[in-house]
């Protein structure tokens, strides 16, 4: 008799956390050589060649800052100064707004493309060539044109997740399969009721897909985004935190952005797993 | 033979006027699957066709139920010419096309509110339920298709199609992808439900027995390509057949060998025998394998104006093995 399979991989993934924990524990705990220097020069040095001391901080120093930004999320001392809460709430603000803005446009055309033969071959040449483009590259060109920094991040989120979306949509709406096509067809049902009636909901596992890509390629792209565009928004923060040289609070967001994207993810799956049909 | 139904020579409720399909290859030129199809049917007719695969039998169906257009020629149906599919004419395809997302119950309200587009909820749900409760699922409108067996399935696509209450119904191997038992049980239920409501059935099969156990009149065709109808096989058991005695009846195996012997030889060397008997398209021999001399089988002219009693005495074509024409006499 053995432990269920999901308590087994916990069990693993515990030990393996706590395995890296430790090694990360050890290998910033410091113990280098310290250089006998004259007072005033040590006041220059950092506390690497002073003390002895890791210039990496190690996981109690991470965990330490972590439960201080959970603490106190949301305080705003300024423009240089705001709670890791405020920073993300800004990029997700973002990510949504550029987000939702691809899907109402992403959908709609992407139908289109699946269901006639001639707009999908007559868009296919543009989609070719402006897919394999970096969002960052549209950057210059959006901040010139919007003259707005925080809406051309809006802007590169919206472009860089419109493709999936784009793409999985046509996909799953010319897989429609024709069977249930040639019953709308019989029950001649009109071009409107069968696109939210049949297509609809038969591609919609398809167009979920594609939105899962995409929420996690704009959640990629939103923290180069803003460390281009500065001011607020975690990738801002991280980038600001490098020119401060806290690397504790580097490693910090690192993680918060992880944790963010995996939230993220997880919502667009358990919508995916509503609209998804046995056969 | 013809009890509680009108002739389909004065009663054309369905005409198929010479129909032909084509197909045209890049660079080979062009094929042709079927050609020059003349076919009436009486309302409140079943009427089976069998012929090999690639005969073009689906796409006779498919040029019926509209989805599908002739090269050549025209179906007229209640005297009008039909021009794409139709909520009068209901298909049940063979692999009974349920929308996995919605219910028993939504895939049927679904062809209902197709029909009657304003019909209010209620409604809506009494009609369905009804034809749900007429194939036998009471109980299981809430399940999915997935949920359901093959039988089941078949089952709802048989109500979602009489639902809609057309004026035809056209099936395409309905049965074909079921188990001997459940093939048995949905036979019989599609035989009540069509002699209780009237409907006028047109059903592709490959099997023979259950041609000759739901037809009227069972339609052969020859293989493809160029295939034509080659014979219209007048079913002469009585109408009212119950699956335990059908096989016992005097008649039964003369009209099985009959179309056995079509499907295994004559139906590769048709083009021999129309040489030879002159074969009218308009006017495919109608034949009644083991009925009595007395009566004369009458070719099933669709259009044709002229009579030609010349070929209609050609037609009787009698079964190979005698002796079971003497079973039928006897």
């Amino acid at each position: 008799m053995s432990a269920p399979l999901w308590l087994r991989a916990a069990v693993v993934s515990v030990v393996l956390f706590i395995a890296f924990i430790l090694a990360w524990h050890v290998a910033t705990r410091g113990a280098g050589p310290v250089a006998r220097m004259d007072p005033e020069y040590a006041k220059l040095m950092g506390a690497t060649a002073t003390e002895g001391k890791s210039a990496m901080p190690g996981p109690l120093e991470v965990g330490a800052k972590l439960w201080e930004h959970l603490q106190h999320p949301f305080y705003d001392n300024g423009p240089n100064d705001k709670g890791i809460g405020i920073q993300l709430a800004y990029s997700i603000a973002r990510v949504t707004a550029g987000y939702l803005l691809a899907v109402a446009v992403a959908i709609p055309i992407g139908f289109l493309i699946g269901m006639s033969p001639l707009m999908s071959r007559a868009l296919d040449p543009f989609i070719q060539v402006l897919k394999p483009i970096s969002p960052l590259a549209w950057m210059p060109l959006a901040l010139y044109t919007i003259k707005d920094s925080s809406l051309s991040s809006i802007f590169v989120i919206f472009i860089c997740s419109v493709w999936p979306m784009l793409l999985n949509t046509a996909f799953g709406v010319a897989a429609v399969r024709k069977e249930w096509l040639n019953v709308a067809r019989t029950l001649e049902v009109g071009t409107f009721r069968r696109a939210f009636t049949i297509i609809l909901p038969a591609a919609a596992p398809t167009i979920l897909t594609g939105m899962r890509i995409s929420i996690g390629i704009a959640w990629l792209v939103i923290v180069a985004a803003e460390m281009l565009v500065g001011g607020t928004g975690i990738g801002y923060f991280v980038w600001n935190e490098w020119n401060n040289l806290s690397i504790t609070n580097v490693i910090t967001a690192i993680l918060v952005i992880g944790i963010i994207g995996m939230l993220l993810d997880q919502i667009l799956a358990r919508i995916t797993r509503l609209v998804t049909f046995p056969e | 033979m013809t009890e509680g139904r009108t002739d389909p020579m004065t009663d054309k409720f369905i005409s198929i006027e010479g129909i032909t399909k084509r197909f045209t290859a890049p660079g080979s030129g062009s094929t042709i699957v079927f050609e020059e199809l003349w076919l009436s049917m009486a309302r409140g007719e079943f009427v089976c066709i069998i012929g090999h695969s690639g005969c073009g039998k689906t796409t006779v169906l498919n040029i019926l139920a509209g989805l599908d257009v002739p090269s050549a020629g025209a179906v007229i149906v209640d005297n009008e010419a039909i021009e794409g599919p139709s909520l009068d004419r209901a298909v049940i395809f063979q692999s009974h096309a349920l929308l996995p997302w919605l219910t028993v119950m939504g895939n049927v309200t679904y062809a209902v509110s197709s029909k009657w587009r304003f019909m209010s909820k209620e409604n809506l749900h009494r009609q369905a339920q009804k034809f749900i409760d007429l194939v036998g699922l009471t109980g299981a409108e809430h399940k999915r298709p997935s949920e359901l067996s093959g039988g089941m399935k078949q089952r709802v696509g048989i109500a979602r199609a009489l639902s809609i209450e057309p004026k035809i119904m056209l099936m395409d191997e309905p049965f074909s992808a079921l188990d001997a038992l459940t093939r048995g049980t949905l036979q019989d239920e599609v035989r009540r439900i069509c002699t209780e409501t009237g409907q006028t059935v047109f059903m592709i099969t490959h099997d023979v027995d259950e041609a000759i156990y739901l037809a009227d009149r069972v339609l052969l065709m020859t293989n493809g390509p160029n295939a034509v109808l080659a014979e219209i096989v007048e079913n002469p058991l009585p109408k009212r057949r119950r699956r335990e005695d059908v096989h016992r009846h005097p008649l039964y195996y003369g009209v099985r060998n009959h179309i056995i012997d079509f499907l295994v030889t004559r139906s590769k060397n048709f083009a021999g025998e129309m040489r030879d008997k002159n074969f009218d398209r308009r006017a495919v021999p109608m034949v009644r394998p083991g009925a009595p001399p007395g009566e004369p089988a009458r070719p099933a002219s669709s259009d044709t104006t002229d009579p030609t009693p010349a070929a209609a005495a050609e037609a009787p074509v009698t079964p190979a093995r005698p002796g079971l024409i003497q079973g039928g006499r006897a």
